[in-house]
């Protein structure tokens, strides 16, 4: 089970240039608003028409410039869930369900499949139903039970769960993950929200205004990103220009400071980047440690989100800490804090560079 | 009113059935047309779309008596294509019922056109994607997701049709004459007996046409406010 996609195509302003091949299991596609996601999956369903390059599933060709050839969506066997799941108003959860088994032709067949599918996805006592008769929840998942009664061999999820509360969307979560890993193929799934990403797949394509990085897994993404757009998609709040002294040592103009880093020798190191909860106070003397003026600090939900200003320096660094620790420093008060080297991440400008 | 009642009594009725046989003949033919025609301009590139919708749109605001100057210079039996036509198949269309049904047909397509049009491009497009992926043919999806979804707007765009057809006078005027009890219109019939000074039984005809078109409004109105619960006041 794979699935290669080797497309551009040119949208007015910029262009999408995606390469990717995904093997059976969740594949993430992360990127900004506007990234092209949703026009790439489109291109893989076959609603749209990308304009040169190649698709293939499983070896089977759906798309390829060269040869010809463009399998209408209808003959692709690529299930799509849209991101407002798209179920048709005028259609009751049964007949939304047949729709999806429009491919099966025998009578018999399709009553057997469709109820199966009912029962497995919780349905019963809702066939009757329209669907602005159903909540958020009920909606997702008659348009995953709609999908997967073709029996895809691919699945795309739009943003999933961008449409529900953020309660519902725990539950849906969980429950679509369920799903996917019962589901045989290749599942790609489009978010720009690094959490969800991070909890539903393992390996990760990140789409930079249009262009695809080489896929990593998740977990290097998260934990190694290597690129300046990486770093800041995964959600690092701090990333800025840096030299590099020694394998060890790198300057941070912006911020004064010279910072010592784990030992790496990868050239074209452009930027540095630092998560802000793994910016700590510390005691004077202690290794990274800087100090800072709090220009700022604001309570977040569950934590305090410092604004603080090196001394010399000309960039703020913002810096995520407890309540309990936050609240002792007030606005305007100096302090030590610490950036540890084994959380300072070495960034590139680009993936060329 | 023992008037009224006497002209109720003796008047000649066949202009109010030849308008309804032509506006509801005119409106069928519109309906089909007007439908397949929005979907090939819709599947048009840019400039021909705004060429073609133009050339479409121009009976809605042309005067009538322009749009049935064109229909004499096909039509007419002096010129190729009308002698041809009565000539070797027989069909007469100056002077006749048809004239009637091709000139309110003429005149009220646009409105038929432009409103299943702007039904259509208002679909969400999710739903046709939709349909496709999951393996629908493009002819369910037109029937059971598109115009499910547009019905409102194909709906006020055929009553609409049907209205205009109705009342039509300019180009009917032109193409197929007045002749009563066969091409003789309940607008034709007003213009013919206000000339005659006849205020009274012109009075009653446009009563009579009052009452249907404002009835026909009034039913869509009421349809399009049901279907259309979302509505939002501003």
């Amino acid at each position: 089970m794979s699935l290669s996609v080797n497309i551009i195509k040119r949208l007015p302003g910029f262009t999408l240039k995606v390469s990717l091949n995904a093997e059976a299991g969740v594949t993430a596609l992360l990127g900004a608003s506007g990234s092209g996601k949703s026009m790439m999956l489109r291109c893989i369903a076959g609603v749209e028409k990308p304009d040169e390059g190649s698709i293939v599933l499983d070896g089977r060709v759906l798309y390829d410039s060269k040869a010809k050839i463009d399998l209408p969506p209808q003959a692709r066997k690529v299930g799509y869930l849209f991101q407002r799941f798209a179920l048709f108003p005028n259609m009751t959860v049964l007949q939304n369900i047949d729709a999806g088994l429009s491919l099966e032709r025998d009578a018999h067949t399709r009553k057997t499949k469709r109820e199966g599918f009912i029962a497995r996805f919780h349905l019963q006592g809702l066939e009757d139903r329209l669907p602005r008769e159903l909540s958020g929840g009920q909606m997702q998942r008659v348009a995953l039970c709609r999908m997967l009664a073709g029996e895809p061999e691919a699945i795309l999820l739009d943003e999933p769960f961008a449409a529900l509360d953020s309660h519902l969307r725990w539950q849906m979560e969980a429950e679509v993950k369920e799903t996917l890993a019962g589901f045989p193929g290749v599942a790609l799934l489009v978010s720009h929200d690094r959490g969800e990403v991070y909890r539903m797949s393992k390996s990760v394509c990140v789409l930079n205004a249009g262009k695809s990085e080489p896929m990593i897994t998740t977990r290097e993404l998260f934990d190694q990103p290597r690129t300046l757009q990486t770093a800041l998609i995964t959600g690092c709040k701090n990333c800025v220009p840096a030299e590099r002294l020694t394998t060890e040592t790198v300057y941070v103009p912006q911020w004064n400071a010279k910072l010592a880093c784990a030992p790496d020798d990868s050239s074209g190191i452009t930027h540095v980047g630092i998560r802000a909860h793994d910016i700590v106070p510390c005691e004077p003397g202690t290794e990274n440690a800087i100090l800072c003026r709090v220009v700022d600090a604001a309570d977040d939900v569950f934590s305090r989100v410092l604004t603080l200003l090196p001394t010399g320096g000309t960039a703020t660094i913002r810096a995520e800490v407890s309540k309990a620790v936050g609240n002792t420093l007030q606005t305007g008060s100096d302090a030590w804090f610490c950036l540890p080297k084994e959380h300072i991440m070495l960034l590139r400008e680009t993936h060329e560079g | 009113m023992q008037e009224i009642l006497n002209i109720l009594k003796t008047l000649d009725y066949s202009p109010l059935w030849i308008s309804l046989q032509t506006g509801l003949v005119a409106t069928v033919i519109c309906f089909f047309l007007g439908i397949w025609t929005a979907r090939c301009v819709m599947r048009m590139g840019k400039r021909a779309k705004a060429f073609v919708d133009g050339i479409l749109t121009l009976p809605m605001v042309l005067p009538p008596t322009v749009a049935g100057f064109f229909l004499l210079l096909i039509f007419s039996l002096r010129r190729p294509i009308g002698s041809f036509l009565y000539d070797e198949l027989s069909i007469k269309v100056v002077q006749t019922w048809l004239g009637c049904v091709l000139a309110a047909g003429v005149i009220a397509f646009p409105l038929m056109y432009r409103n299943a049009r702007a039904a259509f491009e208002q679909v969400d497009i999710e739903l046709i994607y939709a349909g496709r992926t999951l393996g629908m043919s493009e002819r369910a999806i037109f029937w059971r997701v598109v115009l499910p979804s547009a019905g409102p707007g194909v709906v006020s765009g055929t009553i609409l049709t049907f209205a205009r057809a109705l009342g039509e006078y300019g180009a009917t005027s032109m193409l197929a004459g007045n002749i009563a009890g066969k091409t003789g219109t309940i607008s034709q019939r007003i213009a013919m007996v206000i000339q005659n000074g006849d205020y009274l039984t012109a009075g009653l005809w446009v009563a009579i046409i009052l009452l249907i078109s404002f009835g026909i409004v009034v039913a869509m109105n009421v349809f399009a406010d049901s279907k259309m619960r979302n509505i939002k006041k501003w």
